[in-house]
């Protein structure tokens, strides 16, 4: 079903710039005293990277992370060559080796940065697809497409839509206007503001978001058919009434990043506010500990699917698990527990804190488990009965597109919803006061440092970019929906895979040794 | 109850500052000087302390060990004068193998004895070489104890360096027929061994072995160490060969077990040992090298108890120009004696490279019984692997002067603490709730050439680049 035929329009692009005064781009411009203000520089660029205003005659520091940097050599307003004092320099911004990392790149963290400010795809050259892991999406690409299989088709016509509801069980259908929705992140693990953002922002995109393990506040509500309850090993805030007011419960047997681990809310973030939405003490650590005790089988996984459907007979039911090695017969023996999301989250996902030890060793990643399950299902002949999410390590948009290539139906995305709103990806989410830039805390001083209204539309400006290369690549391969794509693993293909020449015909995977 | 294994864990603040990860730089021409919205002033983790007055206080660049890369001053500066970059410090730890990340998580865990933990997800290579390659399994729903994380002291990390009974025998009565050999069982899957390549002294000697005694395992040392190591008697391993081994025919008595260098004629002497001493346990030190595999199998026949196989400080295969990482000479080694039934008999310990509480648990994976703990304590000991003492330069960690034993030790309890705190970490998530089980159960790890060819085998066909790139 297309958009169109939804009715469901999706939400304007707004301009939301970075909340920091110095926003770090690729590119530094530095100006010497050298310069006489002539405001030549800032007549010639049209990026805006030199500010000038009527009334006030002296240079100003340039907005350097709008610069597209030397491949502006070729234009003839390239300001460093035309200032008649030699007065600027340009060069990499040499603090791009502190930042990022091999999976998400200093490129893919402002490119992404550079989406949610704009929401159209960045006009710096960044490498924002593809990360430096060496390995997976990293390594896979799509095929260089026929031109006769082009589409000449609007954005608007194209079909990114997802029915989360497979089984036609007489529930009903949930249909997602793009082919992800957000993972559980708990009250007590990020800000209120962030947590209801993201909520609002699901709503204007059609799509959902989940409460984590930690209860579903209030300010949730408004928001209510766009958000999923989950229940965790701890069923920390789980009551009968937020089962009724969700469209969709997820069970959540293990995290990617910490697969058999269960959950831990270190006790200084339990604030009073917290504790009372999980009805725990102040100060004190949560542990939701692995796994279910009162999951032995699928036979028992099937009596906690049941008691859900019977409180709400119009809720959806998803089941999250990691990826072992027998993921495969997880997922039927979910599926045949009455499952209609089996959600498989790989080992390389976000988390608010989890052992180093367990996020790099345990479990596979996810690029190995779709087409695994993909097919397990497929030869069990209930493909087609159960829609089957993706998570864990899918970064970008080429990532969620490889993704439902190799055999998902869509995506669950955490991080990269975080990274709208500059997350730096410190990694100091659990520690003291929570996170400094006031994404994952609920200090009483970080906390309140990202206004909602903001992260919303980070949020949505990021998801608008994103269908921007959803829609050119299904053009590319003469597709109108993402359904299509689904399991079409022919158009891919892995660099490791090919003979040399055919290797050098498709871009190669950056590598970089680099410090983390 | 039984008495649960506890390691006794303090903070044991380091000597120096860390080196840290992180330099800032700042373009001071542009500052507005005693701006009252200094973000140094400001920094959420108060990392820059009096730093911030004025910059003639000031070193340069400011190496910030503690800097928790949040680039709060960096954005926020009214000025933007503020930038930063990787300590060139930082970037000579270590080498290729014992990365300055890893260095820095040894000292974290030696100075807290705490697991490290981090939010956001996986930061590394998706692949990489050693044992990177491999992943460890869990269950969604086998559980060694049913309580979580109150249930983990439950989960034995116990492995025994003594030769196995196999099998038992009864008489009609059902009293037990056969002989017994005497049990040697250390509640931890790894022993220490200093490395003598790079400073060794009394002190560090003194620290290792009491950390021995205190965490009840083992530690290898040369014969000459002893005297000053003679409170800690009955934790230490001397290591002898088949010349020396009767200069040191007391040490043989004193000590529970002795390592005997491999030999030609090294029957004769395990025998002369047993006949000084015949409870004696008896590990065997063989090169990890092309031959180890056939020379286990031919030991695995003799009267001894553990080979302890030495690979480089790299984990490779030594003398050879193509050598074979620790992962694979492991299964190597472990897989002939399976193949020739002898593999319950003997056990397997295994040295060089290991670097990380992962490596101890993979090495167990791969068929080890257990692994030898090495430069590791030196790293928990502040050393930063820099190396000029091998060239004859003074340490900057100051290790050759004086350390006091209490603190080293505790400074090697607590990485320990932390290690074997991993360990039941991955064997939780496993399901596994005994160490030895966990030995040559590649069931429960997944490798990335096997992931490759069952995943995306049926998609892209046959691989055409070797190994990992």
């Amino acid at each position: 079903m297309s958009n169109k035929k939804n009715n469901f329009k999706f939400p304007k692009i707004v301009q939301t710039p970075d909340r920091f005064r110095n926003p770090i781009g690729k590119y530094t411009i530095r100006r010497n005293a050298r310069c006489i203000s002539c405001g030549l520089c800032a007549e010639l660029c049209p990026h805006g990277v030199h500010p000038r205003y009527d009334n006030y005659s002296k240079p100003l520091r340039p907005l350097d992370y709008k610069c597209i940097g030397f491949k502006c050599k070729e234009n003839d307003f390239f300001c460093i060559d035309r200032c008649p004092e030699q007065a600027l320099t340009l060069r990499r911004n040499p603090i791009l080796d502190t930042l990022g990392d091999y999976r998400w790149t200093a490129d893919m963290l402002i490119g992404h940065w550079e989406m949610a400010e704009t929401g159209n795809l960045p006009v710096v050259d960044l490498e924002y697809n593809l990360g430096n892991s060496g390995g997976g999406f990293d390594k896979i690409r799509f095929k260089t497409p026929k031109p006769v299989d082009y589409l000449d088709l609007s954005d608007e016509d194209m079909d990114t839509s997802v029915n989360l509801n497979k089984r036609c069980d007489g529930r009903p259908e949930k249909i997602i206007s793009i082919p992800c929705y957000g993972g559980g992140m708990s009250y007590g693990s990020t800000a209120l503001s962030v947590m209801v953002a993201r909520a609002h922002a699901a709503t204007q995109l059609n799509t959902l978001t989940c409460t984590g393990e930690g209860g579903y506040p209030q300010e949730l509500l408004p928001y209510a058919e766009h958000v999923i309850t989950q229940i965790a090993t701890g069923l920390f805030g789980v009551k009968e009434e937020t089962i009724l007011y969700t469209p969709m419960v997820e069970f959540k047997y293990a995290q990617g990043a910490k697969p058999g681990l269960g959950g831990h809310l270190l006790g200084d973030k339990v604030t009073p506010e917290v504790a009372a939405m999980r009805e725990t003490i102040v100060g004190n650590a949560l542990f939701s500990p692995f796994p279910f005790h009162s999951v032995y089988s699928v036979e028992d996984h099937k009596k906690h699917v049941d008691w859900v459907k019977e409180i709400n007979p119009k809720v959806l039911v998803s089941v999250k698990v990691s990826t072992p090695t027998d993921v495969d017969m997880v997922a039927v023996g979910s599926y045949y527990a009455g499952a209609h999301v089996v959600h498989l989250d790989g080992s390389y996902g976000g988390t608010g804190a989890a052992p180093d030890i367990a996020k790099k060793n345990i479990a596979m990643p996810i690029e190995y488990a779709i087409p695994k399950v993909h097919k397990f299902l497929e030869d069990e002949g209930v493909r087609e009965k159960v829609c089957l999410i993706a998570s864990g390590g899918i970064r970008n948009a080429m990532d969620v597109a490889k993704a439902i290539a190799l055999g998902a139906d869509g995506v669950v995305i955490g991080t990269a919803e975080l990274i709208a709103l500059e997350c730096v990806r410190c990694g100091h989410c659990e520690s003291g006061r929570g996170c400094a830039r006031g994404i994952a805390t609920t200090d009483p001083e970080l906390g309140v440092m990202i206004a909602q209204d903001w992260a919303t539309q980070r949020i949505v400006n990021m998801y608008m970019a994103w269908r921007k290369q959803w829609c050119e690549i299904l053009r590319q391969y003469g597709l109108k929906s993402i359904k299509e794509l689904v399991g079409r693993s022919d158009l891919l293909v892995h660099l490791d895979y090919l003979d040399e020449e055919e290797r050098s015909k498709y871009q190669p995977a950056p590598q970089a040794e680099l410090i983390i | 109850m039984p008495k649960k294994y506890h390691i006794p864990i303090k903070t044991a603040e380091p000597r120096y500052n860390p080196i840290g990860k992180y330099a800032t730089v700042e373009f001071r021409e542009d500052c507005a000087g005693s701006c009252k919205e200094c973000v140094k002033k400001k920094c959420v983790f108060g990392i820059f302390g009096d730093n911030y007055k004025h910059f003639s206080t000031m070193s340069e660049p400011e190496y910030l060990y503690t800097c928790m890369s949040c680039f709060r001053c960096v954005q926020e500066c009214t000025k933007g004068i503020f930038s930063r970059v990787i300590n060139p410090e930082y970037r000579t730890l270590g080498d290729d193998y014992w990365k300055p990340d890893t260095i820095n998580r040894l000292w974290y865990q030696a100075h807290t004895g705490k697991v490290p933990v981090s939010g956001a997800g996986y930061r590394g290579p998706f692949v990489a070489a050693g044992f990177d390659s491999m992943w460890t399994d869990m269950s969604e729903i086998v559980r060694p104890t049913r309580d979580g994380i109150h249930g983990r002291e439950y989960i034995s990390t116990c492995f025994e360096i003594s030769r196995r009974a196999t099998p038992l025998k009864f008489n009609a009565d059902m009293s037990l027929a056969s002989d017994v050999p005497p049990i040697l069982e250390l509640p931890i899957p790894l022993m220490f061994q200093l490395p003598d390549t790079l400073i060794l002294n009394e002190q560090i000697l003194l620290s290792a072995a009491k950390a021995a005694r205190i965490l009840g395992t083992l530690m290898l040392i040369r014969p000459q160490d002893h005297k000053v190591l003679s409170p800690y008697a009955d934790h230490l391993i001397p290591c002898l060969t088949c010349e020396n081994y009767m200069d040191y025919k007391e040490l043989i008595l004193k000590s529970r077990a002795v390592e005997l260098a491999d030999a030609p004629d090294i029957d004769k002497t395990i025998t002369e040992i047993r006949a000084i001493k015949p409870d004696s346990f008896i590990i065997i030190g063989i090169p990890m090298d092309a031959t180890a595999a056939s020379r286990a199998l031919e030991l695995s026949y003799a009267h001894v108890d553990t080979l302890h196989f030495y690979a480089d400080e790299h984990g490779k295969e030594l003398n050879t120009e193509h050598p074979i990482f620790l992962k694979e000479m492991i299964r190597e080694i472990h897989l002939k004696l399976v193949d020739n039934f002898v593999r319950q008999k003997i056990n397997l310990v295994f040295s060089g490279g290991i670097a990380m509480a992962e490596h101890m648990a993979k090495s167990i994976i791969c068929g080890a019984d257990g692994v030898i703990v090495d430069i590791g304590l030196l790293v928990a000991l502040e050393c930063r692997l820099c190396y000029q003492c091998r060239n004859g330069l003074p340490c900057p960690a100051k290790i050759d002067h004086q350390i006091d034993p209490e603190w080293g030790s505790q400074r090697i309890v607590n990485l320990i603490g932390a290690w074997h705190n991993q360990l039941i970490e991955v064997m939780g998530a496993m399901g596994i709730r005994e160490v030895r089980r966990l030995r040559g159960e590649v069931g429960r790890s997944m490798w990335f050439e096997d992931l490759e060819m069952e995943s995306f085998g049926p998609i892209f066909g046959k691989r055409k680049i070797a190994g990992i790139k």
